[in-house]
Parts: structure tokens; C-alpha cells; sequence
């Protein structure tokens, strides 16, 4: 009997930019990230690149959202939560003295896996970011120039002053991702961003990653490997290991361009989880 | 059709442990109406002793003096009420949100259980003992006043109004903070702009149940607040005041029957302005829930 294959289709991106000239904005060195005695994640060497789309693919449990939430110190919000080895970001250890969260966060944004506006008006919620980061001026155009770019204005512009919790899941959605790229990060990072969408929303989102890498450096983590297919110029697959003493953490088992991960993948791991034979 | 060889009727101990079950259950009930029984019997009594007594004059004007104690009211104690707790509330509200603040989102996690127990303890100090305190510290030295008064009162409200606005604070779902936080706003602002106002229907309700607590207060103002009041209207928290409970206190071991009576008509006022004022709060902080939690 013939095993079942879900055939993925990667799309053609543009063509991406030879190794030599692709610039690293995080580089990852034998990074580890514990939540009190538990290891996550451990030995993860990555680097990923400016302006390109980066998908992190892996089973459950593996350390996706942990390692993308140690991306802009959102992780600093875990008590528990520590981390070994090196994160530098365009050069700079984002863990080293004097770094600040806050300021971290400011230039790499996120956004989440459920949608989270504000209780505050569509505007409001676009708008919370600039008033309060001080990038005041010009107010209307910012909120007008994100929405645009979150492909929401020529839904809500009749609106703006309606309550965000009134949009649909996906424009809720596309909000956040307007509230994010106001305040003009360098980054962006999206944690399952359509996991919780319908198929015509995830494939707005879709669509508009691809309008936004021409000025962000995105990352995105998601459960579906066809998402990461379309979406993503390059793939990090994380799995899950054993260690001797029990432990159980998500390494990076490989990092490749999407379409070598999935049409040609060096590790048989890579190969049972893209294939959909798990081991 | 065969007899089923088993019956699934409650015989031999489990029938024992039913019986035991509903008398259990009977003697809570019981408990439980003897409370509601109380509490019928005391606002009854109060009521039909007070509500005779109460008329426009008793809310609008001022104990009448020399041989006609009947007439005249106790506008002077209900003036010196409201600026007794309204001050409390003044200086008890930011300071109980700043403290819940802190215990909720700043402090590290041991920190903050410690501050939640100091809370819990100084909710059970007997308010005498407050009373006390501020005597030693403010009135020996400067004398009574209403302010003094306000002092202790806003001690007692402190730990309610910290720990209600902890527990609403508590309900703000953690993504509407990472929203902000992930745009790099800082945790201070975060708090102050999106997770208090998220929770400002509590931290109110919550507010408003301590004020209905301490309006009964009566022994912390006893040595703070009554020596040498004037019975006529004044809002000079500089000066000793009276307040409600202080006019129950005195009126009711009065010979003269008209001021027993002013006593039972103060404290109806008093207990249905507690009894509104917490019902609709405990009514609106039950809606408030089910807003934040939906
Ligand atoms: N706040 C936390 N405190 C303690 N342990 C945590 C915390 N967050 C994650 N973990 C643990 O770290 C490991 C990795 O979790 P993480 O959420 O990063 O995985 P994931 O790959 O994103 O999983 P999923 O695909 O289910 O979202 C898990 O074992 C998890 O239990
Ligand atoms: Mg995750």
C-alpha cells in the first residue's frame, strides 16, 4: 500500500539574495532557555536574516514560542525564565548589561496567537502605541498608513471610531498587526498568527506578510507546515530531545531555504515531520 | 425477561451515609436561614423603632437646643459623615490602588504573597487598636480633629480597597498587557493605561463596599474625633467633628426619650445607607465579572 502523502506545494518566492549577501539581524550562539530547573530549548545555533520571512516549524512542546519569545524579551515576563549562551541582535548581545527590555520590545514587535485589541476604539488601538512612544505628529496618516498596510483600511475606514472587540476574528487579527507595525518596528514577530482564523482570513494574513517583508524582518512560528511553505523563504525545524538526564528540549534540528526543508530536507527527522511521519 | 440479579436501590450503608447526607444538609440549610433570620430581625426592629422619628428636619437641620430636644436633626452628624469618610476615601483610594498595583504587576512573586498576608493581617486589626494608633501619633500632641479621624478610617480602609482592586486586577486578561508590552511600552504605563482602566468598574465597587464599612465605625472616633464638637453644621476637618455613629453613641444613653429615639432614627439611616450601598455594589461588581470574564 501506498503511504498517504500530503504533498506540499512551496511556492516560488523571489529569488532569495545568495548566502553571502544575506545580512543577519538575530544570531543565535548555543542559546538555552530554562523555565526554572526545565531546559526548554538548548544548543540552538540560528541566524536569521534581514527582510526575508523565517518560519519555525515543530511539533508541540518543542520551544517555538519560547525561542521567538526570547526574540524581543517578551520571556523577561516569566519569573522563572533564564537563558544561557548568546542572542545578539544586528551585533549587539540582546541579553548583555544595560540592554533594556522596553526598548528591545520597541523595535521587535509581536504579534499573538489569539487576537488581543484593546477594549478601545479601532483607531484607538492603532493609534495607543504612537501617542504613547511619542510619535504624535501626523497622527491620522500613521493610523491611515497602518491599517493600510494591515490590508483593514477599506474596511473599517467608515469606522475608525467603532470598538475593535466589533471586528471579525480575522480583521481583529490584521488590527493587531496594524497596532504592531505603527509604531515601525525592525521586526516583527508572529506566534501562530492564523491559527485561530478561517481559511479566507489566514489567507489575508498570508498575503500581506508577503506585502510586509518588503520592509520587516518577519518571523513567523506556525503549526502548518503548508503556511510555512508558502510563506517562508527560510525554515528552522525544531524537534524534540532527549537528554541522558531526562530532560526533555526542543533543539534546532535544521535550518535550511523552505524549499530544501521541504522538497529535499538533510535530517531524517525533518523528512518523518514534513512528510507527516513523525519521529 | 429475566429478573435483574442485582437492585440498584440505596440499601445498608450507602442508605446510611444518605441518611447521614440529608441531616447534614438540613442543619446547613438551617444555619444558613438563622443568618438571613438575623439579619431580618435586626433591620426590623431598627426599622420600626427609627423610621418613626425620620422627617425632612431630621436630614436637614441641626439638634434643637434647651427645652425642645424633640424638634431639630442631626444634619451636623450627617455633614461630619461625609467628611470624615470622604476624606478616608480620599487618601485610602490611591493608596489602596498603588499598594494593589504593586502586589499584582511589580512586585517578585514572594514579595508580593508577603504583601497580600500584611494585608490580610492589618484587615483583621481591631479598629480600637487603629484608633489608638493615631491617638498616640496625631491627637495627643495636636488634639482632636476630624482629620485624625479620617486617618484611621482611611487605615481601615486600606487592606479592602488594596486587596478588591488586587483581585480585579487579577481578571485582566494577561494578553491585553503583553499587547502593550510587546509594543515597548513600559510596565508602569501598560498598568496605568490599559490594565486600570480595564478594571476601574472593580477597583469603584471595591471602593464603595469599604466606604459602607467604615460609615458604621464608631470606636476609632470615639477619642479622635468627638470631644467638644459643635452641634451645628460644620466641614472644618481641621476641627473635631461629630458623625452618625457618634450621635447613635451618645443620643442612645440620653434620659430623655425624644433623643433614644433621634438614636434609633440615626442608625436606620445608617444601616440602609450600608445596606444600598454594598448591595449595589456587590450587584454591580457581579456584573463587572462576567463582563471581564466574557
Ligand atoms: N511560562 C512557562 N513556565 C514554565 N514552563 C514553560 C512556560 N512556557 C513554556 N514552558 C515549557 O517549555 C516548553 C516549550 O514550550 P513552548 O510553549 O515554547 O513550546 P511550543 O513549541 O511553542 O509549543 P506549541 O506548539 O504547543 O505552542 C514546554 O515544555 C513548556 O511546558
Ligand atoms: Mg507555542
Amino acid at each position: 500500500m501506498e503511504a498517504i502523502k500530503t504533498k506540499i506545494e512551496v511556492t516560488e518566492k523571489e529569488r532569495l539574495p545568495v548566502v553571502s549577501e544575506r545580512e543577519a539581524v538575530f544570531e543565535a550562539r548555543d542559546l538555552a532557555v530554562y523555565y526554572g530547573d526545565q531546559r526548554a530549548i538548548d544548543g540552538v545555533n540560528l541566524d536569521i536574516y534581514q527582510r526575508l520571512i523565517t518560519a519555525i516549524i515543530g511539533p508541540s512542546g518543542c520551544g517555538k514560542s519560547t525561542f521567538l519569545r526570547t526574540l524581543n524579551r517578551m520571556n523577561d515576563l516569566v519569573p522563572a525564565a533564564r537563558l544561557t549562551g548568546q542572542l545578539r541582535y544586528r551585533g549587539i548581545d540582546l541579553y548583555g548589561p544595560g540592554v533594556d527590555a522596553v526598548e528591545v520590545r520597541r523595535r521587535v514587535g509581536m504579534v499573538f496567537q489569539k487576537p488581543n485589541p484593546f477594549h478601545s476604539s479601532i483607531y484607538d488601538n492603532v493609534a495607543y502605541g504612537l501617542r504613547i512612544l511619542g510619535m504624535k505628529k501626523d497622527l491620522d496618516e500613521r493610523v491611515e498608513k497602518a491599517l493600510r498596510a494591515a490590508a483593514l483600511w477599506d474596511e473599517v475606514k467608515d469606522r475608525l471610531k467603532d470598538s475593535a472587540l466589533g471586528l471579525s476574528g480575522g480583521q481583529q487579527q490584521r488590527l493587531c498587526i496594524a497596532r504592531a507595525i505603527a509604531v515601525e518596528p525592525e521586526v516583527v514577530l508572529f506566534d501562530e498568527p492564523a491559527s485561530a482564523l478561517d481559511p479566507i482570513s489566514t489567507s489575508a494574513i498570508e498575503d500581506l506578510m508577503h506585502e510586509l517583508k518588503r520592509d520587516y524582518t518577519l518571523v513567523i512560528v506556525t503549526h502548518n507546515m503548508q503556511q510555512a511553505a508558502r510563506v517562508a523563504d527560510m525554515t528552522a525545524f525544531f524537534g524534540l530531545d532527549v537528554s541522558p538526564d531526562g530532560n526533555r528540549q526542543g533543539v534546532l534540528v535544521e535550518y535550511d531555504e523552505t524549499e530544501k526543508i521541504f522538497t529535499n530536507p538533510s535530517d531524517k527527522r525533518t523528512e518523518g515531520y514534513v512528510t507527516g511521519r513523525f519521529g | 425477561m429475566n429478573e435483574p440479579a442485582f437492585t440498584l436501590k440505596a440499601t445498608g450503608r450507602l442508605r446510611r451515609r444518605q441518611l447521614v447526607n440529608q441531616g447534614m444538609g438540613a442543619l446547613a440549610a438551617g444555619a444558613a436561614l438563622l443568618a438571613v433570620a438575623v439579619l431580618a430581625i435586626v433591620v426590623i426592629s431598627v426599622g420600626s423603632r427609627g423610621a418613626g422619628s425620620l422627617n425632612l428636619a431630621f436630614f436637614t437641620q441641626n439638634q434643637a437646643q434647651g427645652f425642645n430636644p424633640k424638634g431639630g436633626g442631626v444634619l451636623f452628624a450627617i455633614v461630619g459623615s461625609v467628611v470624615l469618610v470622604g476624606i478616608a476615601t480620599l487618601i485610602a483610594l490611591p493608596l489602596g490602588v498603588l499598594v494593589a498595583v504593586y502586589v499584582s504587576e511589580l512586585a517578585p512573586p514572594r514579595l508580593a504573597r508577603v504583601a497580600r498576608m500584611a494585608l490580610d493581617i492589618s484587615n483583621g486589626i481591631p479598629t480600637i487598636v487603629i484608633g489608638i494608633f493615631v491617638f498616640t501619633i496625631l491627637v495627643a500632641a495636636h488634639g482632636q480633629s476630624a482629620l485624625a479621624g479620617s486617618i484611621a478610617l482611611a487605615i481601615i480602609m486600606l487592606p479592602l480597597i488594596a486587596r478588591a482592586t488586587e483581585e480585579v486586577l487579577l481578571l485582566v486578561p494577561s494578553s491585553q498587557r503583553e499587547a502593550s508590552l510587546a509594543l515597548g511600552v513600559s510596565r508602569w504605563r501598560t498598568t496605568v493605561q490599559v490594565v486600570i482602566p480595564s478594571a476601574l468598574g472593580g477597583i469603584l465597587t471595591g471602593t464603595t463596599l469599604a466606604i459602607a464599612r467604615v460609615a458604621g465605625e464608631t470606636a476609632p472616633l470615639l477619642f479622635l474625633t468627638s470631644l467638644g464638637t459643635s452641634s451645628t453644621a460644620d466641614a472644618n476637618p481641621l476641627h473635631p467633628l461629630q458623625s452618625l455613629t457618634l450621635v447613635i453613641f451618645s443620643y442612645s444613653d440620653q434620659a430623655d426619650p425624644a433623643y433614644q429615639s433621634k438614636a434609633w432614627a440615626a442608625a436606620f439611616t445608617l444601616m440602609c445607607f450600608v445596606l444600598v450601598t454594598s448591595l449595589a455594589a456587590k450587584l454591580a461588581l457581579a456584573r463587572y465579572r462576567k463582563k471581564l470574564g466574557g
